[in-house]
């Protein structure tokens, strides 16, 4: 499997200083552990899901994965290299084989751009020697694809719709015809018929350029329908990685399974039938995590060695690994 | 006597573009401890209906039409009287409990305020009643949580704290607007639980305003589908999601991918939601039916009975076409 993996993950972690208020300047900032010992690979034309509440680490891992955070430590093998190795000149090249899309589809385009301005900047941004007539078709090539009329180019982002605006951005990420996409949420503000149609389209040019794809969200449901491999994510940690029918089919961290039991099933006679798992409590802060394992705060199978060891993150089955003392 | 009676209503709003019209003749009535589930994209005019029902819309809106509570007229009356509905007989929640608390005032005084407002008891008794109130929306160490700020709250525990204030003076109905979207679900799980006891418990009504479909299908009796400011589909929750008989109805449910089902593709619905300010002329869905005839495009359809237990849908197709 690794021998085919385009991006390895071994063992990132991200902290951030945070300094609360009150404290003095001399004072020492606090260590917030906000992606801890993450580890993962992806292959050519896969999905990755990763769900987890909010402040779970979500975004950070995606955006260190970019270099946008800096990471504390761990390797990002991106097609051989360490990323996180190289300069900032030196990263340079491999930006173009990666892209991101984001949550709210309205803020991550400039207003003062024109559509076709906002798609061809990352080729005049890597290619600046494009003659314009080779920039025109590019532009206009992969509009058609994300399903956008080219005589639309010059028009402005506040004329489109939540959707339309979010097809602009995965324009804009395509262009320069990359490897990984890494969606931050790209669904989460569309109404639900937009929503599909957003999902349907993904899954398609996915299908058609071999991408690999990051996605991340708080909707499960979404998250199985378009991705092979979840990862579940509880306090900057990993607690279970599977395949997306296995993690469904047979949870078996207790996060997680009460993470799948809370997602309601459009579906009165399925709903009100169900057996739900109910997690008590609050996210612990994480600035100070719960010590031994992250989640035994809100555990119903919680016992002392949850306290004092962390647990392993070890196979359960064939690709489906799990941190929990008790997975069998 | 039904315990809200919402007929013909119509809500206007004037802006410098021209005339909005976000809800467009709704009719609906709500039993004595029934919970209604009001379910359509952004903008289909599911909060303005309410909003115009509580004498909440912005200076520029307009309401016209009837909203009887017990019998009485309540559309338009003045806000002294309004004020003495609000709270006392119905009460909302809002999406972000953020903005709807105040942060600079301790929750005990903001949830005291309103005993002592409405029915005039002592500081002591109020505070006494508001903990009272805490402990049952389940908020733990309620005696000393009370002297809190809102923002020492995590987002579930503020929803909480807004669901306690609310209930405070026993309303008739609660509005719930979306009172889950801004959290995680399984923080949504624990609050939609803690409103189904306690709807229970009080035997209050619930206008339950959401765009999740799945939040719907476990926790109504009733559901209205909205689109364009219009009805399209009203009927016992378990009827229309067993057969739905309106194209958006039928559209919506097949967009939403499930986690108990394994499907290759989301039937998508085409196009976007319409544009409130050039409303389509004939059935606001037609633009994006696949279904749609010629009257469709001229007349607007009128809500007509599917069956007789209640199921009411606004299509001219006929319904042996669609299903």
């Amino acid at each position: 499997m690794s021998n085919h993996a385009i991006l390895e993950v071994k063992n990132l972690k991200v902290n951030f200083d945070v300094s609360s208020e009150g404290d003095m300047p001399w004072t020492k900032a606090k260590k917030l552990q906000a992606v801890n010992d993450i580890s993962f690979s992806l292959n050519a034309g896969e999905t990755l899901g990763i769900v987890g509440e909010s402040g779970c680490g979500k975004s950070t891992l995606a955006r260190a994965i970019v270099k946008m955070v800096p990471a504390e430590s761990g390797e990002v093998v991106w097609l051989g290299n360490d990323l996180l190795g190289l300069s900032n000149a030196e990263t340079r090249p491999y930006r173009k084989q990666i892209q991101m899309i984001f949550q709210d589809p309205l803020a991550s385009l400039n207003p003062r751009m024109n559509i076709g301005e906002i798609i061809a900047e990352p080729l005049r941004t890597h290619y600046p020697k494009t003659p314009e007539s080779d920039i025109q078709a590019r532009v206009s090539d992969v509009m058609s694809k994300v399903g956008l009329l080219d005589n639309l180019m010059n028009r402005y982002p506040h004329e489109f719709s939540g959707g339309q605006c979010q097809r602009i951005g995965i324009a804009r990420a395509l262009i320069l015809k990359p490897k990984l996409i890494i969606c931050d949420e790209p669904v989460s503000a569309l109404d639900v018929s937009i929503q599909a149609q957003v999902v349907n389209l993904l899954m398609d040019l996915q299908e058609e350029m071999d991408l690999a794809l990051i996605f991340i969200a708080h909707d499960l449901s979404v998250v199985k329908h378009i991705s092979t491999k979840i990862m579940v994510l509880y306090l900057g940690n990993m607690v279970e990685l599977a395949n997306s029918e296995d993690i469904y089919k047979s949870p078996s961290h207790p996060y997680t399974q009460a993470l799948i039991s809370a997602v309601p099933i459009p579906d009165p006679s399925v709903e009100k039938n169900k057996n739900l798992i109910m997690i008590e409590g609050d996210l612990p802060s994480p600035i100070n995590p719960p010590s031994g394992c992250v989640f035994r705060t809100r555990c119903q199978k919680a016992q002392d060695i949850c306290s004092q060891d962390k647990p392993e993150f070890k196979e359960v089955s064939s690709n489906h690994e799990v941190a929990c003392h008790f997975n069998d | 006597m039904s315990l809200l009676d919402v007929k013909n209503l119509k809500v206007e709003f004037v802006t410098a573009d021209g005339i909005v019209n976000a809800v467009n003749n709704v009719n609906f009535s709500i039993e004595e401890g029934e919970i209604l589930a009001i379910v359509g994209e952004s903008g289909s005019g599911k909060s303005q209906t309410v909003f115009a029902m509580t004498g909440l819309l912005d200076h520029n809106g307009s309401a016209t039409g009837s909203v009887k509570f017990e019998g009485e007229e309540i559309l338009n009356i003045s806000n002294q009287k309004l004020n003495q509905i609000r709270a006392e007989k119905i009460a909302m929640i809002f999406q972000d409990p953020m903005t709807s608390l105040n942060p600079y005032v301790r929750v005990s005084e903001q949830m005291t305020e309103v005993l002592i407002h409405h029915q005039g008891i002592s500081k002591l008794d109020a505070l006494k009643q508001s903990i009272t109130m805490l402990d049952a929306v389940r908020i733990p160490d309620a005696n000393n949580r009370i002297r809190m700020y809102p923002h020492e709250f995590s987002g579930g525990m503020r929803q909480r704290v807004m669901i306690a204030m609310s209930l405070l003076c026993r309303p008739k109905l609660l509005i719930a607007d979306e009172p889950t979207t801004a959290l995680d679900v399984t923080v949504q799980a624990q609050i939609m639980q803690l409103l189904a006891d306690l709807q229970k418990d009080f035997g209050m009504s619930i206008i339950l305003i959401t765009h999740d479909l799945g939040v719907v299908a476990g926790n109504s009796d009733d559901m209205l589908v909205m689109y364009g400011g219009e009805i399209m589909e009203i009927g016992k929750t378990e009827t229309i999601y067993s057969t739905p008989t309106h194209p958006y109805t039928q559209g919506l449910m097949s967009a939403v991918p499930r986690l108990d089902d394994s499907e290759e593709r989301l039937i998508t619905i085409p196009g976007n939601p319409p544009n409130m300010m050039k409303a389509p002329q004939g059935c606001s869905f037609s633009p994006r039916c696949k279904y749609a005839i010629d009257t469709c495009n001229i007349d607007s359809p009128i809500l007509s009975k599917v069956s007789n237990n209640d199921h009411f849908r606004a299509c001219h197709v006929s319904k042996e076409k669609i299903l």
